[in-house]
Formats: C-alpha cells, structure tokens, sequence
C-alpha cells in the first residue's frame, strides 16, 4: 500500500464535524420508554389525537381531485401555507409581511433550528445558550462549527409555603452580560422553555434584547410552544421588541401547535436579510417538505385566523385543557413528596426528587448523573418514563442540578391517572414497614 | 427555483421539474389516509425510520441485493433522497477530501459537496459518434480518464444511475470499472438509485453496492417519490454497512432527527403491497416502468417527428433531446 493510502486509511471514515456529537439522551430514553414504561410521561408529544378540524383537512388535501398534492410543491414552502403564515403572524406582530421572503417552511422546528445554526455559525463563533436547553441547541452549535456559551437560569427560593415556579427560575443580568464577548453571533432564546416551562417576562426579554442590539447579535427565537402559557400569562414575542425584529428569526411548530408533532412541518418568520440564508442552506439539504401535510396546516391557520379570540380558538381551548392537566398533575406528585416547580408554559414540568432518593442509592465517582440513573430505575421498576433534567444541561453542568426529572403532561385523564396510581403505590411501599 | 417559477405560468406546458402528473396508484393514496386516522401515527415515530418501514425496506433490499440488511443498523430513512444525499455527504465528507461527480449531474451533488467543504473533481460522460447519439447507452466514461480523477485525497465518488438527466443505465462491465479504482483508492461510493425501478427493455438496473468489496464502501440512496410516483411525500432512504450507516443517523438526528409519521407508515404498506408480488409482474415497481416506455417512445417520436433528435434513455423518466435544428 503505498503510504498515502496507508494515512487514508487510518483516518477515521466520518467527518470531523460529527465529533462530539454522537450521542444523543433520546435514543436511549425512548427505547427505555418503549420497553419498559406503561405510563410514558417522557418524550415530549401528546397522546391525544390532533384536532378533528386538522384530522379531516389532511384527509381532504389527500383523498381530493387534485393528487398534485402528492407531489413536490414550492421549496420554500407550500403557497397556501406561507400565505396564511405570513398573514396571521403579520397580525400578531403588527407587521406586514411578504410570504415569499419573510416565511419558510421547515421539516419541524427542528429544522429550522439546525437551518439558522448552519447558515450563521462559523468556526470561532460563539453562540450563548440558555441551561437548561432542549438538548439539540448545544450538537448543532458544534456541528457548525461554533463555541456555546452557556448561562444557567437560577432558582430562587420560592415563597414561604408556596411551591416553586418556573418564574423563580431568573437571569442574572450581570452574569448573562458577561457572556456576550465580539466573537458572539448567536443567543438562542426558548420561550416558553422546555423543560422548565419558564415564560420569560417582557423585562427579561427587554434585558436579552438589549445585549443583542449592543453586541449586534442575532437572536434564535424557538417559540414552539408560544400557544401554551397559563394562568393568564402572555407569550411575548421578542422580535416585537424595539431593534430586534431585524436580527431575530422566530421558529414555529404545527406539531407543538396543532397536536401533530408526527407530521413535521414548522417554519421561520423573520427579515429577509436572515431568511435568504436560511433559504440557501434549505435549498441545500432538504429543499422540499412533504406537501399535503403542509396543505393541511394552512387550513387548520385559515380556521383559527377566523376564531382568533374566540373560545371556539384551538389556541384558546388547547392551554385551557393542558392548564388543568398541569394542577392534575402537580397535585399528584405534590400528594407524594415530590416537589412540582408550576410551569408558566409548555406541557413540561419538572419535580424535585429529593424525597425519592433511598430508592435509588448514590453510587459516588459515577459517571452518570444522578437524576439519569434515577429515571431509568423509575421506567425499570415503576414503569413510569420521565426525563433527566440533567439530559437538559451542557457536559460540565449536568451535575448542578441532579434531583429533577421532567414530566410531559400532554396526556388523555387515563394516563395521568395511571401516572397518579403508580405515585401513590410507590409512596404507600415507601412509608409502609 | 428559478425554472419552477417561469413554468408556474399555465399558458407553459411543464415538462421541466422532475415530478409525474399522473396519478399515484389508489392503494398508496388510501394508505395515507388510512395511516392519517390512526391517533398514534400523528405523532413522532422512531428517529432513524419507522419501525415497519425500515422492516419493509430491509426485506425488499435484501431480496433484491441478496444479502441480509439490518433494519435498524443498515438503513436510515431520510426526508427525501435528497435528504440522504445530504446526510452522506455531512456524515462522510470533509475539507481537504476530493468527491468525483459524473458530468452531467444531478445539481445538488457540487452544492452539496462544496457546503461540507470539499473539492469536487468532474468527470464527463463522453457522447460516442461526435454528437449523434440516439441512445442514452451512447454516454460513457472514458477508463483512463476517470482513473486519473482518483488520487488520495478521493474521499467519494456520486453514482447516478439510472441517470438524471441523460438516462443511462450503466452496465456491470461500466460499474466494476468504477469498483476497481474505488477499492484501489479505498473510496466510498455514494450510490443515487432513485430510479432503480425505471429501466426499459433491454435493459437491468444492477447494484454497484453488491460488486464484490462494494457492499462495505457503498451508500444506496431510494426515493418513495420516485418508486410510486409521490415526489411531495418527500421520503427517501440510505442503505448500507453499519459502519457508515451510524454516521449518517448521527447526522440525522441533529439536523431533523424524524421524518413524518403517517407518510412512513403509508409507504411501509404500499412496500408491503409490492414485496408480495416482485414475481408478479403487475407488482407496481414493474408495472410503472412498463407504462412509462411506452411514454417514452411516445415523446421521442414526437420529437423526431418535429425535427429534433431525441437521445432515447435506458431508464428514468428524463430525455434529452439535440435542438440544434432549432437555432
């Protein structure tokens, strides 16, 4: 062999890009949930079907005269879509906009994340991120080639009395300030966050806005869950906020939106200075999204840009149902000993497992923090799936905060009260000599 | 993007994009439908391919290859075969690696292989006769320059057959040129197969990946869209070793991690459909391909008749056509 071939053939196969990066909570979790749980509170999607109005708009976009809609529409996204898109975020942010340049449509958010991280990271460039993150922000920062730069939310000791809310999770100012440096190109903003539930406050997001437009950063808004807030709270979208809607590309779901998460259509609202590079790296990787699924969601925005308001609205009537989920669910687990932080937002809620943990002894020098070992003794043996808050923070912080896990209560009544059996059995073998 | 907005124009008959206006056959339409009202496919599925799609796959592709494919380590289902065109070359490809593209190419191959930072080198397929070709089989690679293309920085080589635009279905004979200097040079081959089923009379779609030594260098790229003639499904799929395979999901799993439920599901039983009869020759992979030479021969003598000279493809469901007469 001559000694060229000899070097190939020591390199590994795979791309450097790909280093670090291999692993990834999910496969694992969800393999544990699949064969373990009966009570699957892990994952995040519901399982309540989608909407009835969204069920039969599919079924019409497939079963009707034009079969075009098997195949290939508009790259950039189906034209009914981007239409009604272009027009109901319009609204909401008090803008006009073109559906051609300031909407595209993606393969879930998840797409959209991995299209602004691709078309605005360089090598050198750092993007600050959140803790705790949904797990996918810190991979795709590294595959493009950046630094994250994280900046953990802070718990706060809640009232005398009061169990803890996701509101009690804060910024420190001083501290995120300091994060933002010349090599900062990014911050990723989850609101409302998963997995916390956090909804930030307009004064927090005015303080996240200011450091951008200081350090001329661009803001990756993930707003999957913008329908989803309680207690009366508002989601606020940041790029309505002075100097932002310029550099802010806000990321939307019909999965989270509409209870479809298997039909992957999402979407980018923004300016067209950061749209057309998302555009460029779309056209590039997946060009096309499935066109009848697409369809069908411009029809189910279509339906709630007419009931906006109104109680009929699936945006009204799916947080009513999820909110009292919530205090189900946070009943259940505060009856048992452990401790529900109240999320503003989302169907996620994390519980303080403290109380918990003579199940599962403390094996010092693992590598595995605590709440993972936890989770996976739970699915094991209660057959209850929940996630690790540790799946949520960054390599060097996963031990911080190691007695949460994360429940999903996205649920039909059967399943919380399946999930509330399972508690009360544990904490009756627990207190029972 | 520029071409499908000048052909949107209705008084313009569209034979440009890459997509059929036939119908898909009923059973695949109602598919859907019937996976659509199911509560539990309207959610995420598997990340890498749903469980009875990368079952289906592995049994149609094992049949077909001959060997045994793993399911769960040996296929990655994609969002389109342009979405695996793209995992391969991000899982596989790097700066400083050479790909080899066969000229004329499917356009995506040089953007593709340039964001992963790579160099690609271009080989064309040469027209025998000076120019006047009437066959797809005229278009060949000259042996001795596509041997001169590979050095060691030659990390791939992009196979495209049957071939967009000319179709040319390359022969074993053409494919274990390729075989050689790819185990020679230990170079990965990236296999676009979209349109293994559209192969005319005359004519067989052979597997480069089950060349002897090819099966561990190879990925095999398929198109639902282009199998049942649903383009807007937008799920295609990778085949291969475990080894290559893993870095594939990797890159699957952080840049769009699933593919839509209900389309997995519906494409799984129309596969299921289809594996039952491939001894049946009205089995759709065949059936299809039938229907469409008689098009084909339909529209090249269309176009002799016009003036114009056709180069009649071997498979897929592109032509070219010489429209020198026209200037």
């Amino acid at each position: 062999l001559s000694f060229s071939l000899q070097a190939k053939m020591s390199r590994p196969v795979q791309a450097r890009r790909l280093e670090g990066i291999d692993k990834n909570i999910w496969v694992e979790f969800v393999k544990l949930a699949a064969t373990y749980s009966t009570v699957n509170l892990g994952q995040g999607f519901p399982d309540f079907p989608p909407p009835d109005f969204l069920k039969e708009a599919f079924v019409r976009a497939l079963s009707g005269e034009n079969h075009m809609l098997h195949q290939y529409t508009r790259g950039f996204g189906h034209p009914p879509l981007v239409k009604i898109l272009a027009e109901f975020f319009g609204k909401l942010l008090g803008r006009d906009l073109d559906s051609v340049t300031n909407v595209m449509v993606t393969v879930g958010a998840y797409q959209a994340l991995f299209c602004c991280f691709q078309a605005f990271v360089d090598e050198g460039d750092e993007v600050i991120i959140i803790e705790p993150f949904f797990d996918c922000y810190e991979p795709m920062v590294k595959m493009a080639g950046g630094t994250p730069v994280f900046v953990p939310l802070r718990p706060k000791a809640p009232k005398d009395g009061k169990l803890m809310s996701s509101a009690d999770w804060q910024l420190d100012p001083a501290e995120l300030a300091s994060k933002f440096s010349e090599r900062t190109k990014a911050i990723v903003l989850n609101s409302p966050n998963n997995p916390l539930g956090k909804v930030f406050s307009r004064g927090e997001l005015e303080l996240i806005a200011d450091l951008c437009v200081k350090h001329d950063v661009v803001c990756i808004s993930d707003e999957v869950y913008e329908w989803l807030v309680y207690d009366g709270k508002e989601h606020i979208r940041i790029a309505s906020l002075r100097g932002m809607w310029d550099r802010t590309v806000i990321i939307g779901s019909a999965g989270k939106t509409f209870s479809a998460t298997g039909w992957k259509v999402g979407w980018v609202v923004g300016p067209n200075r950061l749209l057309q590079h998302l555009r460029t790296v779309h056209q590039n990787s997946v060009y096309h999204c499935a066109t009848a699924a697409q369809d069908a969601v411009a029809q189910g925005f279509q339906r709630e840009l007419e009931l906006y308001g109104k109680p009929d609205s699936y945006f009204i009537q799916l947080p009513k149902e999820l909110q009292q989920k919530r205090d189900w669910l946070i009943q259940s687990l505060d009856a048992v000993g452990m401790k529900p932080i109240v999320p503003e937002g989302t169907y996620f809620l994390v519980a303080d497992i403290s109380k918990f943990k003579s199940d599962v002894p403390d094996v010092p020098d693992s590598d595995e923090p605590y709440d993972s070992r936890f989770a996976k003794w739970m699915v094991k043996n209660k057959g209850l799936a929940a996630i690790p808050l540790s799946a949520f923070y960054s390599g060097a912080h996963k031990n911080n905060y190691n007695h949460f896990i994360r429940f999903c209560f996205a649920k039909e009544e059967a399943t919380l009260k399946a999930a509330n059996d399972i508690l009360q059995k544990w904490k009756q073998e627990k207190t029972s000599p | 993007v520029e071409f499908t907005k000048v052909a949107a124009d209705p008084s313009i008959v569209n034979l440009g994009q890459g997509l059929p206006d036939i119908s898909p056959p009923s059973y695949v339409k109602e598919g859907l439908a019937k996976a659509a009202a199911v509560d539990r496919l309207n959610q995420y599925t598997r990340g890498f391919g749903h469980p009875s799609l990368v079952k289906a796959l592995s049994q149609v592709y094992e049949r077909v290859c001959g060997r045994k494919i793993d399911p769960l380590t040996d296929v990655l289902v994609t969002v389109g075969a342009y979405g695996s065109l793209f995992s391969t070359i991000q899982a596989l490809i790097e700066e400083g690696d050479e790909v080899i593209i066969i000229e004329p190419f499917y356009d995506c191959y040089e953007p593709m292989v340039r964001m992963a930072g790579a160099k690609p080198v271009f080989i064309p397929l040469r027209c025998k006769n000076n120019g006047n070709s009437a066959s797809s089989a005229d278009w060949i690679l000259d042996p001795a320059e596509l041997a001169n293309k590979f050095n060691s920085k030659t990390k791939a080589i992009i196979l495209n057959t049957p071939h967009n635009p000319i179709g040319k279905v390359f022969t074993r004979e053409e494919l274990q040129v390729i075989a050689d200097l790819c185990i020679k040079h230990d170079t990965l081959c990236i296999s676009d197969e979209v349109y293994e089923w559209l192969v005319y009379k005359g004519n067989k779609h052979i597997k480069i990946a089950t060349l002897p030594g090819m099966w561990e260098r190879t990925i095999t790229i398929g198109s639902a869209g282009k199998t049942y003639s649903v383009t807007g499904w937008k799920l295609g799929w990778s085949i291969g070793p475990q080894n290559l395979i893993k870095h594939l999901q990797v890159v699957h799993q952080n840049t769009l991690y699933t593919c839509a439920t209900p389309l997995q599901e519906a494409l799984a039983q129309a596969l299921w459909v289809d594996y039952k009869r491939m001894d049946d020759p009205d089995c759709y992979f065949y059936s299809l391909s039938r229907e469409l030479e008689s098009k084909r021969d339909r529209m090249a003598q269309l176009l002799q008749e016009a003036g114009l000279k056709p180069v009649v493809p071997d498979g897929g469901y592109f032509m070219i056509v010489d429209v020198s007469a026209l200037s």
